[in-house]
């Protein structure tokens, strides 16, 4: 490890990292702008100057910019040396001579890292007084704000969008002092990832739509470490309150998932918990239950639940905690999984095949690091979007490898690396039924059926390993793919295999395992990632319980008469028909929830329950990574935890075992307890009565402001603070100021450093793990010893039948998750929705582009305009599933014409 | 004994001194034009409120006794969904004055806000607000700043010049 001396202190630093990301792993405060730890270097700010000296001797020295300058062993620099801290402030007035006078009606203030970088260059006063330079704004879409007038032209925005993430609609334009960052023309950002851009922006020029709706600085919000319920990855997140409801979404960097970027669909998608449809108050027969005999709800609920003859349905989008609690209260032989047959089944056959198998699930950024990657029928981009951006990565690793030993630059140095690099990728190979948008990097793309994705699959496994199966009566071209991509993962080190939900098919997920298993016996370090469609998909299926069809039956045939539907729309997981029929025959439903839906509709009991805001609770990600999200405000009363009231419930109803669960550690204990597959869960984060110099740890600022005057107008006298039994988090301002445990950082912030920027001061080293490691725990781990059961049950190719089609799904980012269309915002960008064909097929039905095309399934009939789209498997035809008013809850399934 | 007397003697002269008493309410003291009393939220040249919402004097409020909430009009000008000061609290340190960025929050010289019930005491803005610039007549915070909003486009603010033109080559 190098020595430098800073300042002339000697800093052990870590080799192959770039002077600034030394200065300020080491914690000291040195200012930047372009340079971003996920982005690299450009030297295009002129913000990071030192002097470095050539010996001891040398008391001149001269400036460098230190993002620019590698690490070497022996160097001297300084930081504080006068004329560095001269220049920085110079350049900073130089960037200040445009900068409108906006802080106090700009967005980023308070927030803001070009006020802190003006502050720490000590740039107080300005001293331009000529005119400024002004630009015209652009409408970017309902998610993003643009105020040009702001810009300091750090180029981060467009090296984040298209460099980074692909995106093609923004752009540099002009020249000179006139450089404009925008669009070609006013318009919606196309990029999933454009949310981004209001944390990758130092100042005000992109920010929040949504948090402008209902405008909050930073200091203002209460906080509180969260996770992203949008998809099955489980980002990690920051949820922030103001008066009650919910103001904003942040990224919270866990070096092993998310990094330092978000979706657009979690960063905006968390309106729903302030919608008017919110579930406000207990219900009896759809009025509030105060009115109903005077008796408590939980005594109304205790009478409906027929004794056994009671079910309880789960949801993949509760929490382990919740499901946990009413697996316990109906009992392990009366819980239902709240999810469809397909869906169950593509779930259960992706724990059994990450338990049993020897090869390991990728977290995003084992993703990212991968060198080679075959997607087998998923669109990433629409069913788990930050797994494209990690695999956009990781298309770029090979060719940068390479070239970083050619021109002998470090990977950091972005620009001279892009231009080295060209237009060169990895190896990707993406087999779908459709054509996505991650084809345009791809190395080969097939579009074919979901049958024959796993034949190929099959056929480059037989490549790699020959006494794995051959697969007979492949197509020529079937037979070229599998040649090229088995050629190309010959050599791959890392290599990554992905399938999922998305393509709906179990024979493509077990290709996709003997694929990634062949790999490994291959002695190559392969990795495994499975999408799941809910962010608690994986957590349910460990807990386990029986399908929901049964469910259906119980009800049908009359052994169950109460149902107990945990936050589940079953709308959604049956279809239509199935659905009403079930809600007929049942005699009394209670349903938790947090948002009036088609299935509170038919309950005779609707409890409030809180959403991920308002909850403590624990999430499993694909991955199989357990993560805790904490509540970050107390909801009106009697919102709460789905948990706390079927715990209380289960007191109502004198459950001996659940009535000993006092405390919610208590409850953590008990899971871990019951089953060893959630060993750990009760470690996530520390315990409620966790203290640190004797205090807890405060979600709000110390500047937190308005705590005697926002609920003066109800009443002068404030009430008390809630208070957090819970966990070691408190409701208010007062407590320890250091820096808390990885697993509950309520926000990031440190002296001078109020930008999301802070970050660097969390981190071991700039993009590095947290302090006390990233949090969450992984419960799934390969089972490295066993012997590898290869499948050898290779399916037939697939031939589409006369008068029929097969239903394949399609997924959209915006529209196919169940909450986050509640965002006027994501709700603007809905498709409507229809079918698509193939051309042949449309003429085969003698249909056109927009005519209704008729199908019938299970005996009833439905109808949906037509999309024309030539990449599509003749013979099949894709439907949006997930979306509002499609009556086809799950696919595929083959419909007759 | 001397002092005695000479005590005596200082009081009698003070009968014939210029009375420092004000027969208050009856008669009112002068209060200087930057007494800290009464918070008021003065408008701007235009009529319009000055307040834009930008949370800085309830960040500066060591009692934290304001609370505001900003939204803007269709035409991007930011103002005060509510604002509330709540006098029971209010400690008249006037660090929200030095805080505001646009002169909108003024202290004036008028302390009489006793109530005789304690949540007379909390104000809302449309008892803050004044037809008024206060101390700060001629400052118009929209007129600096860089956003448009309605009647003053980008590049019609003081010293600003008119919005570049992105497709222009010229230097």
């Amino acid at each position: 490890m190098p020595i430098i001396n800073i300042d002339n202190i000697p800093y052990e630093v870590k080799d192959g990292k770039n002077l600034l990301e030394a200065c300020l792993s080491l914690g000291l405060n040195l200012p930047y702008f372009c340079w971003h730890p996920a982005l690299g270097s450009v030297g295009a700010c002129r913000q990071c100057a030192v002097k470095i000296f050539k010996d001891e001797k040398d008391t001149r020295g001269k400036l460098m910019m230190a993002c620019m300058e590698p690490v070497k062993d022996g160097m001297r620099l300084s930081v504080n040396d006068k004329e560095a801290v001269d220049f920085r402030g110079n350049v900073i007035g130089w960037l200040m001579t445009n900068h409108p006078h906006d802080c106090a009606v700009c967005d980023e203030g308070g927030s803001c890292h070009l006020q802190d970088m003006t502050v720490m260059t000590g740039h107080a006063y300005r001293d331009y007084h000529f005119s400024k330079r002004t630009y015209r704004n652009q409408y970017l879409g309902p998610l993003i704000n643009h105020e040009m007038n702001r810009c300091i032209q750090c180029y981060r925005c467009v090296r984040f969008y298209k460099d980074f993430a692909g995106g093609k609609d923004l752009d540099v334009f002009a020249a000179h002092n006139h450089v404009y960052f925008g669009r070609q023309q006013d318009g919606t950002l196309e990029s999933e990832f454009s949310g981004n851009l209001v944390e990758v922006c130092p100042t005000g020029v992109f920010t929040d739509k949504t948090l402008k709706q209902h405008y909050t600085r930073k200091w203002d919000l209460t906080t509180a470490p969260s996770i992203c319920q949008g998809c099955g990855l489980g980002c990690n997140i920051i949820a922030g309150e103001r008066y009650g409801s919910l103001r904003q979404i942040t990224n919270r960097y866990n070096g092993a998932v998310n990094g330092y970027f978000l979706c657009d669909r979690g960063r905006y998608g968390y309106e729903f918990v302030n919608s008017k449809d919110r579930i406000r108050e207990p219900l009896v027969k759809h009025s509030p239950a105060d009115g109903s005999n005077g008796l408590p709800v939980l005594q109304h609920v205790r009478h409906r639940m027929v004794p056994g003859k009671t079910i309880g349905i789960g949801s993949p989008r509760a929490s382990v905690e919740s499901n946990y609690v009413l697996k316990e209260l109906v009992g392990e032989d009366n819980f239902y999984l709240g999810i469809g047959e397909i869906e169950h089944e593509l779930v259960g056959l992706m724990l059994k095949l990450l338990r049993e198998g020897p090869v390991r699930s990728a977290s995003l950024q084992d993703a990212a690091a991968a060198d080679a990657v075959v997607i087998l029928g998923e669109d990433l981009t629409n069913t788990a979007p930050m797994l494209a951006l990690s695999v956009r990565q990781a298309i770029r690793r090979m060719p940068v490898e390479n070239v970083i030993n050619n021109i002998h630059m470090p990977a950091w140095q972005d620009a001279a690396v892009r231009e080295a690099v060209q237009e060169e990728k990895g190896p990707l190979f993406i087999l779908n039924v459709v054509a996505t948008k991650l084809d345009e990097l791809a190395t080969g793309v097939y579009h074919t059926a979901p049958d024959n994705i796993a034949r190929i699959a099959f056929a480059v496994s037989h490549l790699l390993d020959g006494t794995l199966p051959e697969v007979t009566g492949m197509s020529e071209e079937g037979k070229q793919a599998a040649a090229t991509i088995a050629a190309a993962l010959k050599g791959a080190k890392k290599p990554l295999v992905i399938a999922g939900y998305g393509g709906g098919s179990e024979q493509v997920i077990r290709a996709a395992a003997n694929l990634a298993w062949a790999l490994q016996q291959q002695g190559a370090e392969a990795m495994l990632s499975f999408t799941v469609p809910e962010c608690n998909s994986m957590g349910l299926e460990m807990l386990g319980g029986h399908r929901l069809e049964s469910a259906v039956d119980a009800v049908l045939n009359g052994t169950a008469a109460s149902v107990l539907i945990l936050e589940n729309d079953l709308y959604r997981r049956l279809d239509h028909h199935t659905a009403n029929q079930f809600f007929q025959h049942c005699k009394e439903v209670i349903v938790l929830d947090h948002l009036h839906n088609a299935t509170t509709e038919k309950a005779g009991i609707v409890l409030p329950a809180g959403t991920f805001a308002e909850a403590d609770g624990t999430l499993v990600n694909n991955e199989g990574r357990a993560q805790r999200f904490l509540q970050a405000f107390t909801p009106k009363v009697p919102i709460q935890e789905s948990w706390r009231w079927l715990l209380q419930l289960a007191d109502v109803c004198g459950d001996p075992f659940l009535r000993s669960l006092m405390h919610y550690d208590d409850l953590l204990k008990a899971i871990a307890a019951k089953y060893p597959v959630f060993t750990g869960i009760d470690t996530l984060t520390p315990p409620a009565d966790f203290r640190i110099a004797g205090q807890k740890i405060p979600r709000e600022p110390h500047r937190y402001s308005g705590r005697t005057a926002m609920l003066a107008n109800i009443n002068v006298s404030e009430p008390k603070p809630a208070e957090d039994s819970d966990t070691a988090l408190s409701f208010t301002m007062e407590g320890y100021r250091g820096e808390p445990p990885s697993s509950m950082i309520p926000f990031f912030w440190a002296p001078g450093w109020n930008s999301v920027q802070s970050v660097n001061k969390y981190q071991v080293e700039t993009g590095g793990p947290l302090h006390d490691g990233n949090p969450g725990k992984r419960l799934l781990e390969p089972n490295v010893n066993g012997q590898t059961k290869f499948y050898s049950n290779i399916p037939d190719p697939f031939i589409p039948v006369g008068g029929h089609l097969l239903l394949v799904p399609l997924y959209h980012i915006f529209g196919s998750e169940e909450l986050s269309i509640h965002t006027p915002g994501i709700a603007e960008r809905i498709p409507a929705p229809y079918i698509m064909l193939h051309s042949e097929d449309a003429r085969r039905f003698q249909v056109a582009a927009g005519h209704l095309l008729y199908f019938m399934n299970n005996g009833h009939q439905y109808a949906l305009p037509v999309v024309i789209n030539d990449t599509l498997q003749k013979g099949a035809a894709g439907i949006p599933v997930g979306l509002p008013h499609m009556q086809v809850a799950e696919a595929p399934l083959l419909v007759k014409i | 004994m001397f002092s005695l007397l000479r005590s005596m003697w200082l009081v009698f002269l003070h009968m014939f001194h210029k009375r420092d008493t004000y027969q208050y309410p009856e008669h009112k003291a002068p209060l200087p034009a930057r007494w800290r009393g009464r918070i008021a939220l003065t408008r701007d040249p235009d009529g319009e409120e000055r307040c834009v919402g930008c949370y800085l004097c309830a960040a500066a409020c060591p009692v934290d006794c304001i609370s505001l909430q900003a939204t803007e009009d269709e035409h991007g000008r930011r103002y005060p969904e509510f604002f509330r000061i709540n006098f029971s609290r209010c400690i008249f340190c006037g660090f929200c004055e030095e805080a505001c960025p646009t002169y909108a929050i003024q202290l004036l010289p008028d302390f009489e806000m006793s109530e005789y019930n304690r949540q007379n005491l909390v104000y809302e803005k449309h008892d803050l607000l004044i037809p008024s610039q206060g101390k700060y007549p001629g400052y118009n915070y929209y007129r600096v700043a860089g956003l448009a909003i309605k009647d003053k486009d980008k590049g019609e603010a003081e010293q600003e010049e008119p919005p570049v033109d992105i497709k222009s080559l010229l230097p």
